[in-house]
């Protein structure tokens, strides 16, 4: 892991600090996904956060939103000190992100199956007005439980909808269990192929594959495209990676905040 | 009145290119002028109530204003939590055309009869609510949809309704209409049960009881300052919904007397569906009728209040 992961997930875990919560295991599995994102693919103006031109990106998986900040306030959104407000009572950054409160969020998510359908709604306003943004959606392996996630998978693929890209962070580890147990997504790949999208796979923490996937989006100008990212819930904390009770962690005490910045020293 | 208010959306799509049309599943040549002139406004998106209000979020927040068409029960039941956060927490202009409201669907049983929709919009902070009472009212309404920045729920009458409303009294969102003075009794009544209180008032102004109706076309956010104004001046109130008795407009009306003029609450009886799923089927009149929904039934509901 490279010194600017590793910077990310500090911000995450000052976060973490000062909330004394958060969803550890699936904010971990997000940050190089969003990174790439934010580093080298989205556009924005982060003093001008409403800019009509902007790259419209939805955090479907809003649990994961401590990723989301942090990528944000390293961006300028809003002050970095604002991370340790987190999940306090008068806190912009809440445990679930919020349009309207926030800088750069786009849409309030934390409900699971929501974002796809909202970006669905963007990336047809977009066409239909000849607008040049993209619309960018993550969404958790879990969330795809969902039966709406598939119902806007449906009407994506009817529009052709080109400008949308989906992302799937698939770090196979749901809130029970692993996913093969809960509800078995598999074959994942031949899923989104069959419902239209154009579908490719790549690990989810290897920032250069990262880039070269996102250089080539749309992958295919007839379709939306659907990334299966795999990766690693927890990952950069050995001793929560692949487990399923560090999905959601409250009461923090000091020795695992210390424990999580001496992984990342 | 459905007729109506779809007619009215290509006009507005007419006249504003921020409107679009969002349908589920609906019957063949629904809207079909609008979709062959304004192709890229016009969409139907399938059995997929979820879906579309999120849709139609996610082109709201783009500036669109879009109008979302299907049945009642699955525009409120089935996608809950759509309406509830992508709608209404982001407070955003979408508007929801409910068809069917209440009994129109008797035939079809209980899955389709929505008889709650109103009691579980209300309580959604930033929701609109609104039935007209007939499909003139519904057109001067469905103009001020355009300016009115919030989610809006319109419920439908079954259509061919009686008009009973007046080109006089305009139309304003919030404000209530009096559509005839009370003098003794006043009828609170919303959608096409204002027809029903208006033959009420007959039949008991012809026994000497004077009525009035007090049309309230919006459930929410409720004309309160026509209850502040009307209350004091009448001795008996029936509130006539085609509604669960359970979170509609009667509840509304009480609420709301209960926390500014407690002493008036008295006065209130409320008519609306029991509390129990549909037994019968037959017609919107016949379940009205088993559900004691009748002039009768309000006449005898108010001469006790008086």
């Amino acid at each position: 892991m490279d010194q600017r992961s590793k910077y990310l997930r500090k911000l995450i875990v000052q976060a973490l600090e000062g909330g004394g919560r958060g969803h550890i295991g699936a904010s971990m599995s997000l940050v190089e996904i969003l990174r790439v994102l934010y580093d080298s693919y989205l556009r924005y103006q982060p003093a001008n956060a409403n800019w009509a031109e902007r790259d419209r990106f939805i955090l479907s998986k809003g649990h994961g939103c401590l990723a989301l900040y942090a990528i944000l306030a390293d961006k300028d959104f809003f002050p970095k000190e604002y991370l340790r407000t987190f999940c306090k009572p008068a806190s912009l950054l809440g445990g679930h992100p919020e349009r309207g409160k926030v800088p750069g969020i786009e849409a309030s998510t934390g409900a699971l199956g929501h974002g796809l359908s909202m970006g669905v709604g963007m990336a047809l306003a977009a066409k239909i007005r000849e607008q040049i943004y993209r619309v960018v959606v993550v969404v958790g392996d879990g969330e795809i439980n969902e039966g709406s996630v598939w119902e806007a998978a449906l009407s994506a693929a009817k529009h052709k909808l080109s400008n949308l890209t989906v992302f799937v962070d698939y770090n196979k580890l749901q809130s029970y269990g692993p996913n093969h147990e809960v509800l078995n997504l598999e074959p994942l790949a031949d899923k989104w192929c069959s419902f239209g999208f154009e579908v490719e796979e790549v690990d989810g923490h290897d920032i250069n594959a990262l880039e070269k996937l996102t250089k080539r989006l749309p992958l295919n100008n007839q379709k939306p495209t659907l990334v299966i990212c795999h990766t690693i819930k927890g990952k950069g904390f050995p001793f929560a990676e692949g487990k399923a009770e560090w999905h959601h962690k409250s009461g923090l005490k000091p020795e695992d905040i210390a424990a999580m910045y001496e992984c990342l020293s | 009145m459905r007729k109506t208010s779809l007619e009215c959306i290509y006009e507005l799509a007419k006249r504003d290119d921020r409107v679009v049309f969002i349908g589920s599943d609906l019957g063949p040549g629904v809207l079909d002028l609008m979709k062959k002139e304004m192709p890229g406004r016009f969409f139907m998106e399938g059995v997929s109530e979820q879906h579309i209000v999120g849709m139609a979020a996610g082109m709201a927040m783009e500036g669109f204003i879009p109008f979302v068409n299907t049945i009642a029960t699955f525009l409120t039941r089935r996608c809950y939590e759509q309406v509830a956060l992508d709608l209404c927490l982001q407070d955003l202009p979408v508007r929801l055309i409910a068809n069917g409201g209440g009994a129109v669907y008797a035939p079809l049983g209980p899955t389709h009869l929505a008889v709650e929709d109103i009691a579980i919009l209300r309580a959604l902070p930033n929701m609109t609510i609104v039935a007209p009472c007939d499909a003139e009212e519904m057109k001067r309404f469905m103009i001020k949809t355009l300016g009115w920045h919030h989610p809006i729920y319109i419920r439908l009458a079954k259509g061919g309704d009686a008009v009973v409303s007046k080109e006089q009294n305009g139309f304003e969102i919030g404000k209530a209409i009096v559509l005839r003075e009370p003098g003794q009794g006043l009828f609170i009544s919303t959608g096409i049960m204002t027809q029903l209180a208006l033959k009420a008032t007959e039949q008991l102004n012809v026994e000497g009881f004077s009525c009035g109706v007090l049309h309230m076309h919006t459930i929410k956010p409720l004309d309160n300052n026509s209850l502040l104004y009307w209350f004091p001046k009448v001795k008996g109130v029936v509130t006539v919904e085609e509604h669960t008795r359970i979170g509609g407009l009667g509840s509304a009306v009480l609420e709301f007397c209960n926390d500014e003029m407690p002493e008036q609450a008295a006065k209130i009886s409320r008519i609306g569906i029991p509390d129990k799923f549909a037994d019968q089927y037959g017609s919107q009149n016949s379940l009205l009728g088993h559900w004691g929904i009748t002039v009768d039934s309000l006449c005898v509901a108010m001469r006790k209040q008086l």
